[in-house]
């Protein structure tokens, strides 16, 4: 026995006491007939190699490790970002469950969300009764402004009429008539949380434009799309807009709800576009995207409205920030403040002194379409060269834009886009075409730990390390933490493959 | 300050009836049934369980998915489990709820993986039978070494009509009878996780006991083997428990499910005795067993050294005295590690309340371990425990303790806001919730990624952890000092 009260065990060291490891030795050989150990490495060895790869790339209907999720979690993701707003997932109960617990994990802050809690027979009868009965009983509990309505595949599946639904648990008294609920439709066997995040969005906008009269303005709308950074991102768009003095209306905006202050209460809703604003925003002189394969519908939307539409691809970085800011320099008319401008110069002298560091590094990387755009042309934008570049939600059009950004520089030639494809996919690219580092969620650590490959977490969700939401990855300044990011992890790794005492330790530098 | 029981009864009697006032009439009548207070000698906690939510409260509970795939069928690690539908399912619980286990993960064991079918417009429209053969065949072709398969199934396969069960049979049959196991949990089946336990109980049955006579004549039994049953190992729990009953003398022949191999399954029937910790998922087994095989089964309780002590001589008493001698040098070589913890937390401990809300085991199996530690339970419910869990929860719970089942998320707030205990145990989506009011919290589904919390080597995790959370000196500045009081 080695456990202790002074010196507490956990999983950590406790399973590698020897009376553990014995155990599990034990268990193994006397009831889990496994396959011999020789077996299993020769298994091993071969999921590593070309003719592996080969084979793994030819499937056709298995999906192995998947870097997406489903069109509900986008809708929910955006309904929280209005004011007072309560998302109803219409269908089963136990997608609710799953929302909420994901967000909650990458964000560390409550998720509040409802279900219609459809079960067998609502699958017979539809789930009508179930929408009258929860839009009430969400209305007098959670005191919302608004609740928005998407969807879960049993409901898709089943054909419930949203529109229909909701008319008629008015009807019955179950919110007030003129009160607002939004909806979307939102198949879970369609697309992936981004699409949802578009639909929820473009849903929650028309309800509050449609049949009305558009007088323009000179105010300007942000759309962030689905985003793991929205706190540390939104603040800081806001800043450079105020810097700008672009007056502007965040649609979405998420920030507060998922960042709020541990000081004895429970803010259920916390900032959001207001409602109000919501509606004023049809009146905008243009809409722009953070994220295009985000809003592809809400700016068609938007653009129907009269509105100029703009869409960018997860700026990160000088060239891609210059973009963004000139773009809304044009729309707005507001010249770019000597502030900003040193703020640029500030990302500049930061990869001037650290981009020998990064120079020549091959990546990997993988995520939603938007990010790996912008991440592949940061890493061009630092020297470095985004060999691999994987969406399992990007389809024929990301790959069409990830091929033009290739070649669009010297470090993208030999780099190659894949769409559609999934992490077991990368492992094999990784195993065939090694590459310096990897940038991706937390399940990303697998590909690490199977392919030695070091993993820089950059993307949605990431569950293993804190508060990394809370910093921005847009502007200048989210440029600046995301080369801080890559290189806090080329240097970690530069020092562990060094300190080996009079073996590797010359090159153990105390100044790189 | 302290409250008499007759006081603390009418506070939450009048706390009952505060929060129903929130809902329109007819949900009030129906959450009314699932509050009470308990009565001293009442055999039942009062309440209504198992049945439907009612929409838009904000439910804490999940689907029969997650009762198959996340809980039974999830940790049998050398199996592939195909998330058969759309890929959301499959990624919010991938590797979400800390089932350890030893494997070459990708090669031999596959856990911490997510195999899904990743379903289509087509897929829905044409049905997903084509292609979950061959989602089976590339299985084969890529994943070589694994020892079966099953097919969780997700909302719309039961919708769409599709057949996983003649896919499942004809492979197995052109697999030279490999293990197939189709599981029937679409989500909106029943009212909670519980009916997706009982499902995936049932397929066991069907789909590995009654096809697995005699798969490994090599096997010798020996008059001491058991099987941990309902132990998903979380955070290493089945580990600590097993460690235990080997001391004592047992042979454990099986893992149910936690760090489980489809071999264990298929040996189980060879058991002495079933030992069955989470009996809300995994009595139903246990009970066919029992019909079948004529194996005994006993509930067991590991948290807490009370709770361990007592179980070790109940199941020691289904033994020789070979076995019963050996959970006495078990007690006793363990019982001065107990005292030195309890020495060292119980002070710090003494007197503290806690309110539970947990699954379908721990809202009244951890309450000794609590007690152990000089910590008082003033309130607990569970997500999708059925009447014999209310039953059981009798013998745990003192006058008085606040019951609440299928608590909703307003319920929740409110109750611990008036009742103000100096710890919540629930779950993740719980969790912040309670902290940014200033209330203690551990999550008791993950043992917040710590643990395991099961056995003696647990016990002292579980007073270590009980301890950082409550006397965590972040408490003390939830509040800025200028703040009005």
């Amino acid at each position: 026995m080695t456990q202790s009260s002074n010196n507490v065990l956990d999983h950590f060291n406790l399973f590698r006491e020897p009376e553990y490891i014995e155990m599990f030795e034990s268990k193994k050989k006397n009831f889990e007939f496994p396959h011999p150990m020789d077996k299993v490495e020769e298994t091993r060895e071969w999921t590593k190699s070309w003719e592996y790869r080969e084979k793994n790339f030819s499937r056709e209907a298995l999906t192995v490790n998947p870097a997406k999720a489903c069109q509900p979690l986008g809708a929910v993701f955006v309904a929280v970002g209005f004011e007072k707003t309560m998302p109803f997932v219409h269908g089963s109960q136990g997608c609710v469950a799953y929302y909420r617990s994901h967000l909650s994990r990458h964000f560390k802050e409550p998720s509040s969300c409802v279900s219609s809690s459809m079960t067998e027979d609502a699958a017979v009868f539809g789930g009508l009764n179930n929408m009258i009965d929860g839009l009430a009983n969400t209305y007098a509990m959670y005191k919302p402004k608004m609740i928005a309505v998407s969807t879960t595949c049993m409901a898709e599946v089943i054909g419930d009429d949203l529109n229909g639904f909701i008319t008629n648990a008015k009807n019955k008294g179950s919110v007030p008539e003129d009160y607002p609920v939004p909806y979307a439709h939102t198949p879970a066997f369609v697309g992936s949380h981004i699409t949802g995040y578009d639909n929820a969005l473009r849903g929650i906008l028309s309800n509050f434009w449609e049949g009305k009269e558009r007088t323009p303005n000179d105010k300007i709308n942000f759309i962030g799309g689905f985003d793991g950074y929205t706190v540390g991102n939104l603040r800081e768009v806001k800043r450079m807009f105020d810097l700008m003095g672009v007056e502007h209306t965040i649609l979405a905006d998420n920030s507060e709800v998922f960042d709020t202050p541990a000081d004895g209460e429970f803010r259920m809703y916390d900032g959001g576009t207001t409602l109000e604003d919501t509606a004023a925003a049809l009146n905008a002189k243009a809409t722009i995207a953070m994220q295009q394969f985000c809003s592809e519908k809400t700016l068609a939307y938007a653009a129907e409205k009269g509105q100029e539409v703009a869409a960018f691809n997860h700026p990160v970085g000088v060239a891609a920030t210059d973009k963004f800011l000139m773009e809304v320099s044009r729309i707005t008319g507001k010249t770019i403040p000597t502030e900003l401008t040193k703020e640029r110069g500030r990302l500049v002298d930061a990869i001037a002194d650290s981009s020998a560091h990064i120079h020549g590094k091959k990546f990997a990387i993988y995520g939603d379409p938007d990010l790996t755009l912008g991440l592949a042309a940061f890493l061009m934008e630092l020297g470095a060269e985004p060999v691999h570049v994987l969406s399992t939600n990007g389809g024929k059009e990301w790959e069409a834009k990830m091929n033009e950004l290739f070649e669009s520089s010297p470090f993208g030639k030999g780099c190659h886009a894949y769409a559609g494809k999934d992490l077991w996919h990368m492992r094999s690219l990784l195993f065939t075409e090694p590459v310096d580092f990897l940038i991706g969620n937390t399940y990303g650590k697998y590909l690490d730990r199977d392919t030695g490959t070091p993993l820089i977490r950059i993307g949605f969700p990431v569950f293993d390390r804190h508060h990394h939401h809370r910093r921005p990855v847009w502007g200048y300044q989210g440029g600046m933490n995301v080369l801080i990011t890559i290189l806090d992890k080329i240097f970690d790794v530069m020092d562990n493959t060094t300190n080996i005492p009079a073996k590797s330790d010359y090159s153990f530098d105390i100044i790189r | 300050m302290s409250l008499t029981v007759e006081q603390v009864k009418a506070r939450n009697q009048d706390l009952i009836k505060e929060v129903l006032e929130v809902y329109p009439d007819k949900t009030a009548k129906r959450r009314a049934k699932h509050l009470n207070v308990y009565e001293e000698g009442k055999t039942d906690c009062n309440v209504k369980s198992n049945i439907k939510s009612i929409p838009g409260v904000m439910t804490i509970r999940g689907c029969a998915y997650a009762g198959s795939k996340g809980v039974v069928w999830g940790p049998i690690k050398d199996m592939i489990h195909i998330s058969h539908g759309p890929v959301g399912c499959g990624q919010y619980s991938w590797a979400a709820r800390r089932n350890y286990y030893i494997g070459t993960t990708g090669i031999d064991s596959f856990v911490t993986m997510q195999f899904t079918s990743d379903f289509q417009e087509k897929d829905i429209v044409f049905g997903g039978d084509k292609k979950l053969e061959k989602i089976m065949d590339e299985i084969e072709d890529l994943f070589p070494l694994n020892k079966g398969i099953t097919v969780q199934s997700e909302c719309p396969i039961g919708l769409i009509g599709d057949d996983i069960e003649a896919v499942s049979k004809k492979k197995s049959k052109e697999f030279g009878g490999k293990t197939i196991v189709p599981v029937r949990c679409e989500g909106f089946r029943g009212v909670s996780q519980s009916l997706g336990h009982h499902i995936a109980n049932d397929a066991v049955r069907d789909w590995v006991f009654d096809k697995s006579d005699n798969k490994h004549p090599e096997f010798v039994g020996t008059p001491y083997d058991v099987a941990i049953i309902g132990d998903y190992n979380i955070g290493g729990d089945a580990w600590a428990s097993r460690i235990l009953l080997e001391e004592m003398g047992l042979r454990v022949i099986a893992q149910w499910s936690g760090d489980g191999s489809i071999a264990e399954l298929e040996n189980t029937p060879k058991a002495k005795l079933n030992v069955l910790h989470c009996y809300r998922s995994m009595n139903y087994i246990s009970r066919h067993m029992e019909e079948k095989y004529g194996i005994p089964w006993v509930e067991y309780n590991f948290f807490g050294p009370s709770k361990i002590e007592a179980s070790l001589r109940e199941i020691a008493s289904h033994f020789d005295d070979k076995i019963k001698e050996g959970a006495e040098k078990v007690i006793a070589k363990y019982k001065p590690m107990m005292q030195a913890v309890i020495d060292k937390y119980k002070p710090r401990l003494e007197g503290k309340t806690v309110m539970l809300f947990v699954g379908g085991l721990r809202p009244r199996h951890v309450i000794g371990a609590y007690e152990d530690l000089g910590m008082e339970v003033v309130g607990t419910g569970y997500e999708f425990g059925h009447n014999d869990d209310y039953q059981r929860t009798t013998h745990y719970v003192k006058d008085g303790t606040l019951i609440y089942d299928d608590v909703t998320g307003y319920e929740f707030e409110k109750f611990v806001e008036k009742v103000q205990p100096d710890l919540v145990g629930s779950g993740i989506k719980e969790k912040y919730v309670f902290q940014k009011m200033g209330v203690p919290f551990r999550q008791m589904h993950s043992w917040d990624y710590s643990g395991p919390y099961h056995g003696y080597d647990g016990f002292a995790i579980f007073a270590r952890d009980m301890d950082m959370a409550i006397n965590n000196p972040v408490w003390g500045l939830t509040r800025a000092p200028w703040a009005k009081a």
